[in-house]
């Protein structure tokens, strides 16, 4: 199905499944630990074998030898595989560092060997008797170091924008501008951390290979696993049906699934990989520092005139940029603007995306930015940002956005949150020893289209089976793709029967850059289209005018059992979503406002978060429990991107110091309040059929800020040097005190 | 909703019947001459097991990859995060800290002897209607954990959070809020968390 014109009503605007709050279908088998993640499909293959993975304890260097003597001869040990005994295997298509091979380390924690044994205990201990001989090479690994030779580069995800991205002319309205603010901003590099590590099991039969493994993109790691392999895609299987979490750590093959392959070829047995946890961290990839530095100019009643967004990150060689100035694009209307983003080398475990790329970081120093200016301007924060709404693309004034409910977003927030109360004055409200701030910002994540393709079957019995390579991270994949097909073939819920996350289906959009709920149902909207026709014609109706409602088909004064239609033999429809230019005439986004207050003790300045709400405008709401979960789990990744989660960089040796769960770390219970969320009610016909809208990542942007600005105004101490931890606040805590 | 719909085959539904079947041999029968065995008799969920590992074995292993009760989860294995949490003689512990020859005759209670789909334990029943999961892989252990607490407040064992140990210890949000520390949930469910143990406080009120 071509999707070139904005959808008229169609049969999801019934309403009468997709909307509802539909506990998630897959939720009894996740609260009971029936759900098969990839290390426990025991079921899949007999007789596997387990790997072990070592990494490399230098960051930048080459491999002279490797013993593996004493680790062969251990019991139980079928095989070790070393890194020089393949040359370097290429990196996948859309990462920087090849996973194996050869001698050069090009980064800490890099796999150098596999060992496989008849079980787990057997292959670590072996692991621990490999003998490496390294001869280290000069690396670099201090950003601010690298800051003066590093280049401009362009925003990989806006290939049609200039490297520097100018807009009328900055510096004379920079110059001009009665009121203006230069500030710099840092942000650490941070980690996914999800909870299931890289996992694999993979078995080869015949020449082919099967991968059970933990993907948010099936059909990129197929991709990429043919590509290193030298295989034709078509004799590879991926499935992963149960994800433990992702945030982009899973979008690219990893070493565990190479090398669960590699170590099954080498001993013909199938064979089980887990990156162990100390090793995700350095041998995996990271959400880029940056290093910032924002420019505003405004008129005295607060009208932005220029803006300037510049980003600094560190990258491997041929690595791509953090694009942190990404949302200074469309957040805000001014005529005149200068964006740039600079990439240095840094000899670190390799930058790649992580949820909201772009939009999370630069989110977090743009709306510490705007907190500055409004208080310069003596407006409110979120007067401030309604007077810099746009309804256009600021460079494309031509260009409108198809839905954009910023103001909206705002206002409901500020009521609903109280904002009337907040004290102006920085550092002025008390609450016994704890010191009170509000704080808030805007967000803005693009909303990405892309094409998805899905198959449902009508079975005898009148079920339906729905088939797609589309995962569920934690998403509510299967639970929006029941509601679609349930109100597409007006069926019970409970008659959809669910295939996600193998390679055998249709190839779907996968989870990632918030695009997974509105492309993949999409794709299945354009399958049932298909499905709808095929039961009407073997029914006798005309499809244009037959009604799906109840289990039954009804045309005029007819009205058919659905069942009816597949009693002679199923019927398949087959189909998927790909998209004309509505995304370049109109400019698609999700936007939200994020409202926080904290408690900052006034002793010992650790900071507690009291309330939290988000106000999202991301079009049609698909289910209201798990977009609702998405936003929260964006809001508590956000308080830990505010407050604690930063990697620690060994200068020294180059490698993240702070590599597991204890060192890296992250929000628990007794950091996270009670939080609201309120979506506004905005389906976007420009987007899809389903005029849904992403909304995973729109939860976390501007979080950050919204809760660093809260500090501020508890305090009076404005920190631009993310995570705002005590000491950052005790430097200067003693004279405010 | 009144009907779920069903998940493929190959997410399938099969751990019920494993507990009831005889332990899976240890892998590696050939290499027992030389590496340190231990015979283990371990009662999982009621069910008794005759186990004889590697002594390095931990006691997530033994229930992940000797008796494929899956549902314990490995997220760290060093303890920092809580997905493997268990309840060992009604006490809750991470189940990757420990060797599974250190329990011999123990009673461990995993998420599989908590409920099934068809018949959920109520605490497994509020973080279904409270959406307080996403990914899942950290929910077991959240869920032995939140069961386990409510126990530990009811015994009077205090925590950080615990103001007046000499006064009956409430469940309080607090309360709650630091016990439930231990479990890391990424996915950030931690309110719909907090508000599916409060439902069953509640409840039990």
């Amino acid at each position: 199905m071509q999707f070139t014109t904005p959808a008229g009503r169609n049969p999801i605007d019934q309403l009468k499944v997709v909307g509802k709050p539909v506990t998630r279908v897959d939720g009894p088998l996740k609260v009971t630990g029936n759900a098969r993640y990839a290390y426990e499909r025991h079921e899949v293959v007999p007789n596997q074998a387990y790997g072990w993975i070592l990494g490399a304890t230098i960051a930048k260097g080459r491999i002279i030898q490797i013993d593996t003597a004493a680790a062969e001869a251990e019991p139980g040990v079928l095989k070790v595989l070393t890194t020089l005994d393949r040359d370097p295997v290429p990196p996948g298509f859309r990462a920087t560092v090849h996973l194996f091979g050869g001698a050069e380390i090009q980064h800490y924690h890099q796999a150098i060997a596999l060992v496989v044994a008849e079980s787990f205990e057997q292959a670590r201990a072996a692991a621990h008797l490999i003998a490496v001989e390294y001869e280290t090479a000069h690396g670099r690994f201090d950003l601010a170091a690298e800051a003066s030779g590093a280049k401009p580069i362009a925003d990989r995800d806006s290939p049609d924008s200039p490297i520097v991205d100018r807009v009328g002319d900055f510096d004379a309205a920079f110059a001009e501008a009665p009121v203006t603010l230069d500030e710099s901003y840092a942000t650490p590099d941070q980690s996914h951390a999800m909870m299931e590590p890289h996992a694999t099991i993979a078995a080869w039969a015949d020449g082919t290979l099967t991968v059970w493994t933990s993907a948010q993109m099936i059909g990129w790691h197929r991709e990429d696993l043919a590509h290193m392999l030298g295989l034709d895609k078509e004799d590879i299987r991926v499935e992963s049906p149960f994800i433990g979490g992702g945030f982009g750590s899973k979008l690219l093959l990893r070493v565990d699934a190479l090398l669960a392959a590699l170590g099954s070829k080498a001993t013909g047995r199938p064979v089980k990989v887990a990156l162990q946890r100390p090793l995700i961290i350095n041998n995996g990839t990271r959400r880029a520092g940056t290093m910032q530095r924002i420019r505003l100019g405004a008129t005295r009643d607060g009208r932005l005139t220029a803006i300037s967004h510049h980003s600094l990150n560190g990258n491997l060689p041929g690595g791509f940029a953090e694009a942190a100035v990404a949302p200074t694009r469309l957040l805000y209307g001014t005529p005149n603007r200068d964006l740039a983003l600079k990439l240095a080398i840094l000899d670190l475990p390799e930058g790649n995306d992580m949820r909201a790329p772009g939009e999370a970081s630069g989110l977090m120093a743009l709306e510490i930015a705007m907190d500055e200016m409004a208080e310069k301007l003596g407006l409110d924060p979120v007067e401030f940002r309604i007077r810099n709404d746009t309804q256009v693309d600021p460079a494309k004034p031509e260009r409108p956005f198809s839905e954009r409910h910023l103001i909206e977003c705002l206002r409901t927030g500020a009521e609903r949150f109280g904002w009337s109360r907040r004290n102006p004055s920085p550092g002025a409200v008390r609450d016994g020893k704890w010191l009170v701030g509000l704080g808030m910002a805007a967000a803005y994540r693009g909303n990405l289209v892309t094409p998805s393709k899905a198959r449902i079957r009508l079975e005898r019995d009148g079920r339906l089976t729905v088939e797609t390579d589309m995962t569920d991270i934690g998403t509510g994949s299967y639970t929006i793709l029941a509601q679609t097909a349930a109100e597409m073939m007006g069926c019970p819920l409970g008659s959809v029967k669910l295939a996600l996350g193998d390679s055998a289906y249709p190839a779907s959009s996968g989870s990632g850059g918030q695009w997974g709920a509105n492309n993949s149902t999409a794709g299945l909207y354009a399958a049932c289209v298909k499905l709808r026709e095929a039961v009407a014609a073997r029914l006798g109706f005309n499809a244009e005018d037959a009604a799906f409602a109840d289990g039954m088909v009804t045309s005029g004064n007819r009205s058919v059992p659905l069942a009816e239609a597949a009693k002679d033999g199923p019927l398949t429809g087959e189909d998927g979503i790909e998209y004309g230019d509505l995304d370049k005439r109109y400019a698609q986004g999700t936007f939200a406002a994020h409202f926080v207050e904290v408690g900052v003790d006034s002793f010992t300045r650790e900071v507690r978060v009291r309330r939290m709400l988000a106000v999202c405008d991301a079009g049609r709401v698909l289910n209201p429990i798990t977009a609702r979960s998405q936003v929260i789990g964006g809001m508590t990744m956000g308080v830990g991107a505010a407050l604690m989660e930063g990697l620690a960089v060994d200068r020294r040796f180059g490698y993240f110091v702070n590599n597991d769960l204890g060192g890296y770390e992250v929000p628990v219970h007794a950091d996270i309040p009670h939080q609201e969320v309120i979506f506004l009610d905005y389906p976007d016909d420009k987007s899809s059929p389903m005029k849904a809208k992403g909304i995973g990542e729109l939860g976390l942007c501007g979080v950050g800020a919204a809760v660093a600005n809260a500090v501020y105004n508890a305090t009076g101490i404005r920190v631009r040097d993310y995570p705002v931890t005590v000491d950052k606040h005790l430097a200067e805590a003693p004279q405010r005190a | 909703m009144s009907e779920s719909p069903k998940l493929s085959a190959s997410s399938g539904l099969a751990s019920a019947s494993i507990a009831e079947a005889p332990a899976p041999t240890s892998p590696h029968p050939s290499s027992r001459s030389s590496i340190p065995h231990s015979s283990v008799s371990l009662r999982v969920n009621g069910t008794r097991y005759a186990l004889t590992l590697d002594t390095r074995t931990s006691l997530l292993d033994a229930l992940r990859e000797h008796l494929h009760l899956t549902g314990t989860k490995k997220g760290c294995d060093h303890g920092h995060c809580g997905a493997c949490t268990v309840l060992v003689n009604g006490t809750r512990i991470n189940a990757c800290l420990s060797l599974a020859a250190m329990h011999d005759a123990d009673e461990i209670l995993t998420i599989e002897g908590l409920g099934t789909p068809d018949d959920l334990h109520p605490m497994q029943a509020a973080f279904l209607r409270h959406d307080a999961f996403q990914c899942g892989y950290c929910t077991p252990g959240q869920i032995c954990s939140a069961v386990a607490i409510l126990d530990e407040i009811e015994r009077g064992v205090p925590s950080h959070a615990t103001g007046d140990l000499t006064a009956r210890m409430e469940a309080s949000h607090s309360e709650l809020r630091e016990r439930m520390s231990g479990n890391i949930c990424r996915c950030g469910a931690y309110s719909n968390i907090q508000a599916a143990i409060a439902e069953i406080v509640g409840g039990a009120a």
